[in-house]
């Protein structure tokens, strides 16, 4: 143990002479969350929607039946209560929620009048944005359609009108750089879990000093450990400067807990660190390792669900999105920040990212015995 | 110089696919002496030498540090051996005195041996001005003679260098052979690979390897008189000629 400890010094001084990469770390940051926010657009299909039909009548058929005709929605979720379908809001199942209320169709034939309600779970601000966008427009256009047909049924009264009230929940200023910019404080941890950590342990290799290593009795977990702790901790900084940066820059507070925030960062970046490790044993050279990274760090960022919704993708790709831990964490930030989840609600992904630890540092340290 | 033996190898050999690197040597190196390896690039010198340092696993044949075997005691011959690479391989961007404390708390050493042995080594190479730059800085030889220290800075039983002088000047290449002698003084084997034969002049016994195989193994003068030769270059040149490999 007493051999790390020296291994660790000479990460540290390595790390704090380099000054390009301790100004990278502070600019980086500060440039990713002030450009990438303001950059993006967006427009979005397969909405999981969730519906509550309280009036269950030909009416609220009608009207369901033409939402989801459009392509836009996807029924996943069918309650018999609101408070039911605000659970599968929680539970990630649905995005939106139509609740048609209890004589519905009786309001619109007596009084040509009638309320229905739209809840978009706006983590997501664009796409709550644009569903609650969407689903206006077509009981808009629900709405032109019984009142031509009521034209030629003159008895009733010629102007039937929905009206519609909607909020959006997590997200209530429909802001999406709240919800770009948990996304890129991912981003920030990963750059650094992966790409400083791969590119740090090929440049030992093609100075030679590895072989150096390899040849005094300290062992291989040792020196891995003396590659990963540092890295560690840098990437907890960045995210604290990131944290910070957002806070400054947009008035971004997580509505969630700091200490569940650094939890899952903690075990991301061990993920992320093995992954690093792990392409390292097969780059010689630092072009090499740099470009393993980048075309992995690519993939990673693309089907992170960062920039492209996730529920936009094809099936292939989404499938491709459950082997991607980036876009876990990306998800994990987003629901914390914004949403405020716990814990429990985010059990699921703790165990995944825990998995994800586990078997690329094993991955790692299998090639890396195999290689050396 | 004793008879103990520190270095044994039986039929050691390595092979990738089907090319052998190093085929079948077997050899014994005494303790204290300067045991030369000579060969031309590409004969195998490295490879059998990484095998010897327990970083490269041998195909077939048996060999022992210090009675370590190579197969499963690396740990044990990595804590008695002391190593220097043809490619210069301090961190560069750590100073003298950076270094030194890394590999001395590396190899177990006490702060205030670190401390005395650091301040022993840069006093001899005459770097006390030196000692809070950057090893970047050094030039070349110096560089090699600092490597050299560090190397032995733990007294290990058996030191191995893979063509330490390469690249540097003669004047240099000098000191390098008197902190050779001097470590050899000390009752440290040195190992040694070359392709400067006036460095093979140097050493008590020299193997010369052609083509991964043992051609002849002997003193400098034994060879010479064997061979009726006036130099190890003539000696070299003769049983050189039939190597196949190129670079």
């Amino acid at each position: 143990m007493r051999a790390l400890k020296f291994l660790l010094k000479k990460e540290f001084i390595q790390i704090f002479r380099n000054k390009l990469i301790l100004r990278m770390i502070f600019v980086v940051p500060v440039v990713q969350l002030i450009i990438l926010p303001l950059a993006v657009n967006y427009e979005i299909r397969n909405i999981n929607l969730s519906v509550v039909d309280l009036d269950h009548s030909e009416y609220s058929r009608k009207l369901l039946d033409k939402v989801t005709s459009t392509g836009y929605f996807q029924l996943t979720d069918f309650s018999d209560t609101y408070k039911k379908a605000l659970k599968a809001v929680e539970e990630d199942k649905a995005d939106l929620i139509i609740t048609i209320p209890q004589g519905f169709e009786r309001d619109l034939i007596r009084d040509s009048k009638a309320k229905i309600m739209i809840v978009a779970n706006a983590i997501s601000g664009q796409t709550a944005g644009l569903a609650v966008t969407y689903s206006n427009s077509i009981i808009r256009e629900f709405n032109n359609e019984i009142r031509t047909e009521w034209i030629q049924m003159p008895r009733m009264n010629a102007r039937p009108v929905i009206e519609i009230t909607n909020s959006n929940w997590f997200n209530p200023a429909m802001n999406y750089k709240f919800y770009f910019v948990p996304g890129i404080l991912a981003l920030l941890v990963t750059i650094v879990g992966f790409l400083l950590t791969s590119l740090n342990i090929v440049k030992e290799k093609e100075a030679g000093t590895i072989e150096q290593l390899n040849v005094t009795p300290i062992r291989k977990y040792q020196f891995i450990l003396g590659k990963l702790i540092p890295f560690w901790i840098l990437g907890l900084v960045i995210l604290t400067i990131g944290f910070f940066v957002s806070y400054i820059v947009y008035g971004i507070v997580p509505a969630g807990s700091y200490l569940l925030i650094y939890l899952f960062a903690a075990v991301y970046l061990i993920a992320l660190l093995g992954f690093g490790l792990f392409t390292s044993t097969f780059a010689e050279t630092q072009q090499q390792a740099m470009f393993i990274s980048y075309f992995c760090m690519m993939i990673f960022i693309l089907l992170g669900g960062l920039f492209a919704p996730i529920e936009n993708m094809p099936d292939w790709a989404q499938a491709l999105t459950y082997i991607n831990p980036v876009s876990y964490f990306i998800e994990v930030m987003r629901m914390i920040v914004l949403k405020g989840s716990g814990f429990i609600e985010l059990l699921k992904h703790f165990g995944i990212i825990v998995l994800f630890a586990i078997s690329f540092n094993a991955l790692a340290i299998w090639n890396y015995k195999k290689t050396t | 110089m004793n008879n103990e033996i520190v270095i044994k190898t039986d039929k050691l050999t390595k092979k990738f696919g089907d090319f052998t690197a190093v085929d079948e040597i077997s050899f014994e190196v005494y303790k204290g002496e300067i045991f030369g390896f000579l060969g031309a690039n590409g004969a195998g010198k490295t490879t059998a030498m990484k095998m010897l340092i327990g970083i490269s696993k041998p195909t077939s044949g048996a060999a022992s540090i210090s009675g370590f075997d190579v197969y499963k005691q690396t740990e044990q011959i990595k804590k008695n051996i002391g190593y220097m690479s043809q490619k210069f391989s301090l961190y560069e961007d750590l100073t003298i005195m950076e270094n030194i404390e890394l590999f001395g708390g590396i190899y177990g050493l006490s702060y205030v041996e670190i401390k005395a042995r650091g301040k022993n080594l840069i006093d001899k190479l005459n770097l006390q001005n030196e000692s809070d730059k950057l090893v970047e800085s050094l030039p070349l030889g110096w560089k090699q003679k600092l490597a050299f220290g560090l190397a032995i800075l733990h007294n290990p039983q058996i030191v191995f260098l893979d063509e330490p002088t390469s690249g540097v000047d003669p004047i240099t290449r000098r000191q390098f052979w008197d902190m050779i002698y001097e470590a050899s003084h000390k009752g440290i084997t040195v190992f040694v690979t070359t392709h400067y034969m006036d460095e093979a002049e140097y050493c008590n016994r020299i193997c010369i390897l052609v083509d991964g195989e043992i051609k002849a193994l002997d003193s400098p003068e034994g060879l010479k008189r064997k061979l009726e030769a006036k130099s190890i270059d003539e000696v070299f040149v003769m049983l050189a000629r039939s190597a196949k490999r190129t670079e």
